[in-house]
């Protein structure tokens, strides 16, 4: 203690090293949405049931598994995607990178035939009761989500196959992959409030 | 000079480059920190003169009785855009344009972690705030006349919907503050990469400036509690323009859920305003104390504690709609709550003071201010956190006098004191302390004569948003006081904005370092360059400055 005291010189810092910007900045953007889908998750659940006047959620929701199953792998095949580049196994990052955008828009696809029958057969729209609001608006919030995702997933495909060296980028298809994993995440809570309590 | 110069051969670009339209281009095109905290602190400003001038008409219809200054629907479009601006577009600015300005500074780096997302979060902001103005223009829709929203700053459903709510007015306000909430969620996340991602060597958390602290929780709170607001915005889009139920009540919808949404992000976002005064008191006090702030350690936990707190209490402003007693009971429990770090807020800055050597500059006079008037603003506040209470004086004039002593009284004082204590290091200038001084005494006597008599009209009955009141009720006396307040307000308003302007331009050079701070901001020149340090600084401990001045007594040996 004595000799701290008298000592001139401060001791040195010693190796300075904090945590990644991008990757704060996209943990910290994952935050902010987090708050913005539980608002839209309690409204859903808040009106669960109340709605007035048909048609229900028991009499024309269907469980979405195929659309489920796709988009949940393709976070799995991004990972995939995410190793091959990182290994500069560029060919195989490509096609992972495919595999991922194919899954992602089967997921799209069966959305809209999903609302395709809800309006048209069961004739279900934004405004028919409080289900169609709820559901439309928590559903489609989603969507919007995958579809922002996705228009970063076919920039990353298109410039690559451009031939970009995409390599060099390592770091930021990784954030992209983080951001493509949490908005699988909230489907699997949308899945289990819309589709398993919800029905 | 001249002579001097002459030598050196100026090549004929350079003198094209003070052309105003390049001198435009450098300020609308710019990513430095320094300049986007600027134009968020002068559009603030802006905006703060703009609501100002609306709550001049306010206060003069209500004078007198059966006033005639303006009718019915404009005054509901006045409060309602004076509410939105000063929450919005005055309080959220300073709150983006002080971090911006200071952090960077603070902890020794060059700019914020996403320069560019932090001019987009400006100019988004300021897009916000001129489309919420523009409704005046468009807000009639195609049919006819401008309007601008008249539903009130919390734009209670079923109000909003479009059987009450006309025209294009109330689609500018959900549009409006949308945006600008954009920019805000873009500026807070920038603020807190920028403290974990770009301190400098040795800034260790413990070592981070109060201020720097403070801002961090602050933009923690604002990525946390602006979302539901959007969320609510957007479900009341869909309510009006997509016919849906969210909160129509006829197919069973509920009015009280956008009350819940709202307060959501409503009640957090008054402390979102109150703890840039927080961050700014919690370094003028030290530095005109000279005296290291008393207990860091327990004013950050308190700061903490308010922003994790604040998240739990929203359903005290709706104590009158009916809810369980169970609901009520926890509400005004956990409101009360929040008088604990509070309290140790206060009584930490009293004890800052205590055996210091206090100099009684004018920032050092606001933070005095703020803590006598912010501590009455805070006992107002726990009366109405009681629900029995709060059920006598709900949508009074007592809770428009607490809110405005807690925001007028408590931020605007805490922002006039960050404002006068860091001008000479954005102007590199001295503001003259004499109209300073009488800046604040001016407005410290209006904001009470304004201010206190509200209290006293809630007691007496004097509901809020009111247009106008019939005589004998007792209340022509305390409004006319109230009024009379703008005699001092409006020349204290109007002195400052002198003292800003003419000193910018014609002050006295400030130096560096003109109060002997301590802090990381004080040790580049005034006003700092465009990479803010030459050098990357080193730090040792809390007072970075302190220990370059005290060679021989530095405070790392205490760490």
């Amino acid at each position: 203690m004595d000799a701290v005291l008298t000592q001139r010189v401060p001791p040195p810092i010693g190796e300075w090293k904090l945590p990644d910007r991008g990757a704060m900045g996209i943990i910290f953007l994952i935050v902010t949405e987090t708050a913005l889908f539980t608002i839209f998750v309690v409204a859903y659940v808040v009106y669960m049931g109340k709605s007035l006047t048909g048609p229900y959620p028991k009499d024309v929701l269907d469980l979405p598994i195929l659309a489920s199953v796709c988009l949940l792998s393709s976070s799995v095949t991004i990972v995939f995607a995410e190793t091959a580049l990182k290994k500069h196994r560029l060919g195989m990052f490509k096609l992972w990178w495919l595999a991922t955008i194919v899954l992602g828009l089967e997921f799209l696809v069966s959305t809209g035939l999903e609302w395709k029958k809800l309006i048209y057969e069961d004739h279900l729209t934004v405004s028919t009761n409080l289900f169609g609001t709820t559901f439309y608006s928590l559903v489609g919030l989603h969507a919007s989500h995958v579809i922002l995702g996705m228009c970063f997933l076919l920039l990353v495909m298109i410039v690559s196959l451009l031939g970009f060296p995409i390599e060099t980028q390592e770091r930021r298809v990784k954030f992209l992959s983080w951001y493509w994993h949490f908005v699988d995440a909230v489907w699997v809570v949308v899945f289990t409030v819309v589709y398993v309590i919800g029905r | 000079m001249s002579s001097v110069h002459s030598e050196v051969e100026r090549p004929p670009v350079e003198e094209a480059r003070f052309s105003f339209s390049n001198h435009l281009y450098d300020w609308v095109s710019t990513v430095d920190h320094k300049r986007l905290g600027l134009m968020y602190i002068v559009s603030g400003l802006l905006f703060f003169v703009i609501a100002g001038i609306m709550a001049t008409v306010i206060r003069l219809q209500l004078a007198f009785p059966n006033g005639k200054v303006v009718d019915p629907d404009t005054f509901n479009r006045l409060f309602t855009m004076h509410g939105t601006t000063m929450v919005f577009l005055v309080g959220m600015p300073f709150v983006a344009g002080l971090s911006n300005y200071l952090v960077p500074l603070m902890i020794g780096a060059r700019d914020m972690a996403f320069p560019r997302l932090n001019a987009f979060g400006f100019w988004i902001f300021l897009f916000g705030g001129c489309l919420l103005y523009f409704s005046y223009i468009g807000g009639g829709g195609l049919s006819g006349a401008g309007s601008a929203p008249d539903v009130g700053w919390f734009a209670y459903a079923p109000l909003t919907s479009r059987a009450f709510s006309r025209g294009a007015s109330t689609d500018y306000w959900i549009l409006g503050i949308l945006v600008a909430g954009i920019g805000s969620i873009a500026s807070a996340l920038n603020v807190i990469v920028t403290t974990v991602s770009m301190r400098c060597p040795g800034m260790t958390l413990s070592r981070m400036p109060m201020f720097v602290w403070v801002m961090l929780i602050d933009s923690w709170l604002i990525i946390i509690a602006l979302p539901p607001l959007s969320a609510a915005q957007i479900m009341l889009l869909v309510d009006r323009f997509l016919g849906g139920n969210f909160f129509n009540t006829q197919s069973g919808g509920s009015a009280v859920l956008w009350q819940h949404f709202f307060w959501i992000f409503g009640h957090p976002e008054v402390y979102i305003l109150i703890f840039p005064a927080f961050a700014i008191l919690s370094e003028v006090i030290p530095i005109f104390s000279r005296k290291p702030i008393f207990g860091k350690p327990a004013m950050v936990g308190a700061v903490a504690a308010i922003g994790f707190i604040s998240l739990g209490v929203w359903a005290h402003h709706m104590f009158a709609v009916g809810m369980t007693s169970w609901s009520n009971t926890f509400f005004t429990a956990s409101t009360m709550l929040v008088g604990i770090p509070t309290g140790i807020k206060i009584f930490n800055w009293t004890a800052t003071m205590y055996g210091g050597k206090l100099r009684m500059d004018t920032p050092m006079l606001f933070c005095c201010a703020f803590l006598f008037q912010f501590l009455i603003a805070g006992l107002t506040g726990i009366m109405l956190a009681t629900g029995p209470f709060d059920w006598q004086l709900h949508d009074s004039y007592f809770v428009v006098g607490h809110f405005h002593f807690t925001l007028v009284a408590g931020l605007v004082f805490g922002l006039f004191a960050g404002m006068y204590y860091w001008f000479p290091k954005v102007s590199g200038r001295m503001y003259n302390e004499k109209l300073a001084k009488w800046h604040f005494w001016l407005f410290t006597i209006g904001v009470e004569i304004t201010f206190v008599p509200m209290h006293f009209l809630g007691f007496l009955g004097m509901p809020r948003r009111i247009y106008t009141y019939a005589p004998g009720r007792g209340w022509e006396f305390w409004n006319l006081v109230a009024t009379s307040g703008l005699l001092f307000q409006l020349p204290a308003t109007l002195i400052f904005v002198w003292n800003v302007v003419h000193s910018a331009i014609k002050g006295k050079p400030a130096g560096d370092d003109p109060w002997d701070a301590w802090t990381l901001e004080w040790a580049t020149t005034s006003p700092p360059p465009e990479y803010n340090f030459e050098t990357i600084p080193e730090v040792h401990s809390g007072r970075p400055l302190w220990d370059l001045k005290n060679p021989n007594d530095p405070d790392w040996r205490f760490e």
